[in-house]
C-alpha cells in the first residue's frame, strides 16, 4: 500500500509510465470510472480485480483511448493522449492491448497477424516484420502454427498469438482484460504462463484478471475496484489475505469459495 | 431472322456501347461507393453528413431524372465539351454509387468491433483500420448484392439511349423504327444481348466470392 501513496506527484520523465488523474466516465447515466487516480511505474505489475460491472474493462479500455472520459487526465510515458487522429494511434502502438475474445485479425494468417501492425505502423521491412513474428510466435509457443488462419487454432493457441501481435509493437506497456475467461480450463494455463513470463521480464501490465494464482505470483499490486471506483489497493498477500474493506471481504468469500 | 445478321454491325457497336457504358460506370460506382461509404462510418461529421446526404439525394432521384441533370445541368454549369458518353457514364456511376455505398456499409456492419478495436490497438489509423482489417472482411458479405447491383446497373444502362448514347438500347429503337422487321425478333436478339452481359457479371461475382472466402 504504502508503495502506492508516494509515486504520486512525481516529477515528469520519473519512473511513472501510465498516469490517471482525477479520470471521469458516464455511459449515458451510469457513472463508470469516478475520480480515478492511478500510478503505475515502469516494470510494475498491477491486476485489476472486482464485482461484474465495476468498471475493469472501461478502466483498461481508457487508458489506450478506445474509450474516451468526460474528464481528467490520461498519460503514457509523461505524454498526454491526444484526441483522435494521427498522434493517437502512434500513442496507441506503444500500448499493447489483449481482449478476452482475442480479436485475431480473421482474414490473415497467424503470421500476417503479427507482421501488420510492424509494417504498416513501424514501417518495418517484409522481410525484418516476418523474422520477428516468427521469433515472437516461437516464444509464445505457436511457431508451427504461423500459416494457418486464426479460426484454425485453439482459444489458447489464439490468445497466444494476439500477445505476440502486441508485443511486435514493442509496447511500453501491455493491457489484458480476462485475457483467459473466454478459455476452457485445460488452456488457461498456457496462456498464463507466457503472461508470468512477460512479467519476469520486465514488462509493464496491467491485467484485469480472477485468476487468483496469477495475482499472488506476478502482481506487484492488486487493485479492487467496485462502482466504478477504486475501493482498495495493496500487494497481494496484503490483500488476499487481509482485504481492508468490506466489500472487497465480501467478493473474495465469494469467488473463492466457488 | 436476318435482323441480325443485316444489322449485325450495328448490334455489335450497340453490344460494345453497353458493355463500355456498363463497365466504366462499375468502375466508378466501385470506386465512389467504397469512398462514400468509408465518409459514412468515419469518425469526422462533416464526412458523415456528406456521405448521408449524397445516399439520399441519389438513391431517391428517378434515374432519369439524373440523366436529365447531369446532360442538361452540367453544360449549363459551364462543364461543356464532355460527351454524352462520358456523362452517361457519370450519371450512371454516381446513381449506382449510392447503392454500393449502402451494401459496403452494410457488409462492414458485419465486422466484429472487435476486428477494428484490435487494429485500433495495434496502432494503425482510421484509414489503415479501413483498408486493411475492416473493408476486406466487409467485402465477404458485401460480393453478392453488390453483384445484384452491377446487374442493375447494365441494364439501367438503356436508359443512356434517350441522351444520344450509342449502346443496345439505341440500336433497338433505330431498328424498330427502320422498315419491315418483326420488333419481337428485335425484342429477342437485343434481350439476349442483355443477358449475354449480366450471365457474365454473375459469373464473375460468383468467381470473386469464392476468390474471397476464408476458411473459417
Ligand atoms: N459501450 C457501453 N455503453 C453503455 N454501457 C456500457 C458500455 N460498456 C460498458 N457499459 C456499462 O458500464 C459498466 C462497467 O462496464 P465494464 O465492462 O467496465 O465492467 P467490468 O468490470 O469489466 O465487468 P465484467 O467483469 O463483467 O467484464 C457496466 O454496467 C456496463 O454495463
Ligand atoms: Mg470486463
Amino acid at each position: 500500500m504504502s508503495e502506492v501513496d508516494v509515486t504520486k506527484d512525481s516529477a515528469p520523465g520519473g519512473d511513472d509510465l501510465v498516469v490517471l488523474e482525477n479520470v471521469n466516465k458516464h455511459f449515458g447515466a451510469l457513472h463508470v470510472l469516478q475520480d480515478i487516480d492511478l500510478t503505475i511505474a515502469r516494470g510494475e505489475v498491477v491486476v485489476v480485480i472486482g464485482p461484474s460491472g465495476s468498471g475493469k474493462s472501461t478502466l483498461c479500455r481508457t487508458i489506450n483511448r478506445l474509450e474516451t472520459v468526460d474528464s481528467g487526465t490520461i498519460r503514457i510515458d509523461g505524454e498526454p493522449l491526444p484526441a483522435e487522429g494521427r498522434e493517437l494511434a502512434r500513442l496507441r502502438a506503444d500500448v499493447g492491448m489483449v481482449f478476452q475474445s482475442f480479436n485475431l485479425f480473421a482474414h490473415k494468417t497467424v503470421l500476417e497477424n503479427v507482421t501488420l501492425g510492424q509494417i504498416k505502423v513501424r514501417k518495418a521491412a517484409k522481410a525484418k516484420a516476418e523474422e520477428k513474428a516468427r521469433q515472437l510466435l516461437d516464444r509464445v509457443g505457436v511457431g508451427s502454427q504461423a500459416d494457418k488462419y486464426p479460426a484454425q487454432l485453439s482459444g489458447g493457441q489464439q490468445q497466444r498469438v494476439a500477445i505476440a501481435r502486441a508485443l511486435a509493437m514493442d509496447p511500453k506497456v501491455m493491457l489484458f482484460d480476462e485475457p483467459t475467461s473466454a478459455l476452457d480450463p485445460e488452456m488457461i494455463n498456457e496462456v498464463l504462463e507466457v503472461m508470468q513470463q512477460l512479467a519476469r521480464d520486465g514488462m509493464t501490465m496491467v491485467v484485469v484478471t480472477h485468476e487468483m494464482g496469477f495475482a499472488r505470483s506476478a502482481a506487484n499490486r492488486v487493485l479492487f475496484m467496485a462502482d466504478g471506483r477504486i475501493v482498495e489497493q495493496a500487494r497481494p498477500d496484503q490483500f488476499f489475505t487481509a482485504p481492508k474493506s468490506d466489500r472487497a471481504k465480501d467478493f473474495l468469500s465469494k469467488i473463492l469459495h466457488h | 431472322m436476318n435482323v441480325l445478321l443485316d444489322n449485325f454491325a450495328a448490334f455489335r457497336e450497340g453490344f460494345w456501347g453497353t458493355v463500355e457504358l456498363t463497365g466504366l460506370s462499375t468502375l466508378l460506382a466501385l470506386v465512389l461507393g467504397t469512398l462514400i461509404a468509408a465518409f459514412r462510418v468515419s469518425p469526422v461529421p462533416a464526412l458523415r453528413i456528406f456521405g448521408a446526404t449524397w445516399v439520399t439525394l441519389l438513391r431517391n432521384t428517378p434515374l432519369v431524372l439524373l440523366f436529365l441533370v447531369v446532360t442538361l445541368g452540367l453544360p449549363a454549369l459551364g462543364l461543356k465539351g464532355w460527351d454524352s458518353f462520358w456523362l452517361a457514364v457519370m450519371a450512371l456511376g454516381c446513381y449506382t454509387s449510392a447503392f454500393i455505398c449502402e451494401a459496403v456499409r452494410s457488409g462492414i456492419n458485419t465486422v466484429p468491433v472487435g476486428q477494428a478495436e484490435a487494429a485500433r490497438s495495434v496502432g494503425m489509423t482510421f484509414t489503415q483500420t479501413l483498408g486493411n482489417v475492416v473493408l476486406p472482411q466487409a467485402v465477404r458479405t458485401a460480393i453478392p448484392p453488390i453483384g445484384s447491383l452491377i446487374i442493375a446497373l447494365a441494364k439501367n444502362s438503356a436508359i443512356a439511349s434517350g441522351f444520344n448514347v450509342v449502346e443496345l438500347g439505341s440500336v433497338m429503337k433505330t431498328l424498330n423504327s427502320a422498315a419491315g422487321y418483326n420488333i419481337y425478333v428485335i425484342f429477342f436478339w437485343i434481350a439476349l444481348c442483355y443477358l449475354i452481359i449480366t450471365f457474365a457479371v454473375s459469373g464473375l461475382f460468383r468467381l470473386l466470392e469464392h476468390k474471397l472466402a476464408v476458411p473459417r
